[in-house]
């Protein structure tokens, strides 16, 4: 009786002028786990917040790395994000080629953006149901870029996407000044306590469900997972209740 | 009526007549450029402590025939390189277009301060040369590629028309590889040397080697063009005279040129 009949295809507009298909893609970054990106004048970090299916699975990647001068860290239909970072691949790859030149964020940024708008005009395709953060250095310094299912890209200093990320958001917006003269460690810090603001007040960050990549001048992308992040999480969250999250050994 | 596949979508024989593919095949293979038509003759280049200086002149040869004499081989490639064209004008023409519209399309992302270097360049230059080598339809040039690399440093190398790349503190195509080549590199022998060189050095070696080349290369001409290209842009002059001739050393020579006895 009264069913949307506007949403069936991306190519429709309603009569209040939106895609539904559009806003649904949309929808589906809102279900992923959280990630966020954060930039400084020298540094640009990742860090997302990995979920695992079930207790017997291993933990869904969030962070991929593309190329040695960047990654990219997803949320929402990881299967989607795996066919934007290969063509990301295949790109920075082809610019490395025949240019020897590690390929400029924005300019990657705005080739998956024109890929993705395409997939909202034409019929019996859809839109992709992931959103990205793409941070790394380039010729031009650190950047972070934000990329949305309906194929808007953005420039962000920093930025937050994924389930209850608004917390997290609200947190970068209260310390934006801090992030443009923070060092590396410092800038670590702070994507991970925003991380943090977002998490359900049963989760923690812990090892095993944290992430984080970092990129900087004179340095490549690095992806940090496990034991790699422990250093990381102990400096962040030293006021930790000892023994809370410690796993009980026979001795 | 043949039903078999090679028939189908095809006039029937029965009706119209056999075919006639007479136009089709003409018996010969295909053929590409054998050889190059309007040329340009050498292009010089060396590198000095905080650039790249290069030089052409503006001569495009039909043969032996001085045909045109206002071609400008040296082509500015934003504000971090000079190309300079040995070989086929035509195929210059071609290319020129080519890295224009590869220019546009890169400004459109970076601003001037992430533009492709020489660097960047030469190595698109050298894949397009190769493309079209392995075609067996050559762009019968020899480039050299000058400038800045991403680092900001002094870059100078160069493509032929196979694809082959070569990279050294001074270069030179054509008969510029043989008459100009050893001026330059008594001046210098290694990236030292040039790490060295002084600006106004550079580019009276030059100078000095357009000369020579216009003294012994047949197919040369005394007006050329200059560019110097260092961090603060490019500098091209694309009509510079060449001075104080001096053909003392020819005195004995007669029958060539314009003199009666």
């Amino acid at each position: 009786m009264f069913r949307n009949n506007y949403d069936n295809d991306s190519v429709t507009f309603s009569p209040q002028g939106r895609i539904f298909q559009v806003e649904y893609a949309q929808e589906a970054v809102k279900q992923g786990s959280v990630v966020v990106g954060v930039v400084s004048k020298t540094h640009t970090v990742l860090a997302a917040l990995k979920r695992n299916a079930e207790d017997l699975s291993s933990y869904q990647k969030k962070i991929i790395p593309i190329d040695s001068h960047y990654g990219v860290a997803l949320a929402g239909l990881a299967s989607d994000a795996r066919v934007l970072s290969n063509f990301m691949k295949q790109q920075s790859l082809a610019s490395r080629l025949t240019y020897d030149r590690a390929i400029p964020l924005g300019e990657i940024t705005q080739r998956i953006g024109d890929r993705a708008q395409a997939n909202t005009q034409n019929y019996g395709k859809r839109p992709y149901g992931v959103g990205l953060l793409i941070a790394g250095v380039d010729a031009k310094g650190p950047h972070l870029f934000e990329f949305q299912p309906s194929g808007v890209t953005q420039e962000m200093l920093a930025c937050g996407i994924g389930a209850r990320s608004q917390m997290a958001r609200t947190y970068l917006e209260r310390n934006l000044e801090q992030f443009e003269g923070a060092g590396r460690e410092e800038l670590i810090k702070h994507a991970l306590r925003a991380l943090k603001e977002s998490l359900s007040q049963d989760k923690e960050l812990n090892v095993d469900n944290t992430s984080v990549g970092v990129a900087g001048v004179g340095e490549d992308f690095a992806l940090y997972e496990g034991a790699g992040v422990a250093q990381w999480l102990d400096a962040t969250f030293e006021n930790r209740g000892e023994g809370a999250e410690s796993m009980e050994v026979d001795s | 009526m043949n039903h078999f596949p090679e028939a189908w979508g095809r006039p029937r024989d029965d009706v119209y007549g056999a075919y006639n593919g007479a136009h089709l095949a003409s018996g010969m293979p295909n053929q590409h450029t054998q050889s190059p038509i309007v040329t340009g003759t050498s292009v010089v280049g060396i590198k000095f402590k905080d650039g790249v200086v290069i030089a052409a002149d503006n001569l495009a040869s039909y043969g032996s025939l001085a045909r045109f004499t206002d071609v400008k081989r040296l082509h500015r490639f934003n504000s971090k390189s000079v190309l300079g064209f040995g070989g086929d004008v035509s195929d210059m023409q071609y290319l020129d277009r080519l890295l224009t519209s590869l220019d546009i399309r890169e400004n459109y992302h970076s601003a001037d301060d992430a533009a492709l270097s020489a660097k960047n360049l030469h190595t698109y230059l050298s894949k397009v040369m190769y493309k079209r080598r392995s075609d067996f339809n050559p762009l019968w040039n020899h480039i050299l590629v000058a400038g800045l690399d991403t680092e900001e440093k002094p870059f100078l190398a160069s493509v032929d028309l196979l694809g082959t790349t070569f990279s050294s503190p001074s270069l030179a195509t054509g008969y510029g590889a043989h008459l100009a080549q050893p001026i330059m590199r008594k001046l210098v022998p290694d990236e030292e040397a040039a790490a060295r060189l002084g600006k106004e050095e550079a580019i009276q070696a030059i100078k000095d080697c357009m000369k020579v080349l216009f003294y012994r290369d047949a197919r040369s001409m005394d007006r050329y063009s200059i560019a110097v290209i260092t961090k603060e842009g490019v500098d091209l002059n694309e009509d510079v005279k060449l001075e104080n001739q001096s053909w003392a050393f020819a005195d004995r020579i007669r029958g060539y040129g314009t003199q009666v006895n």
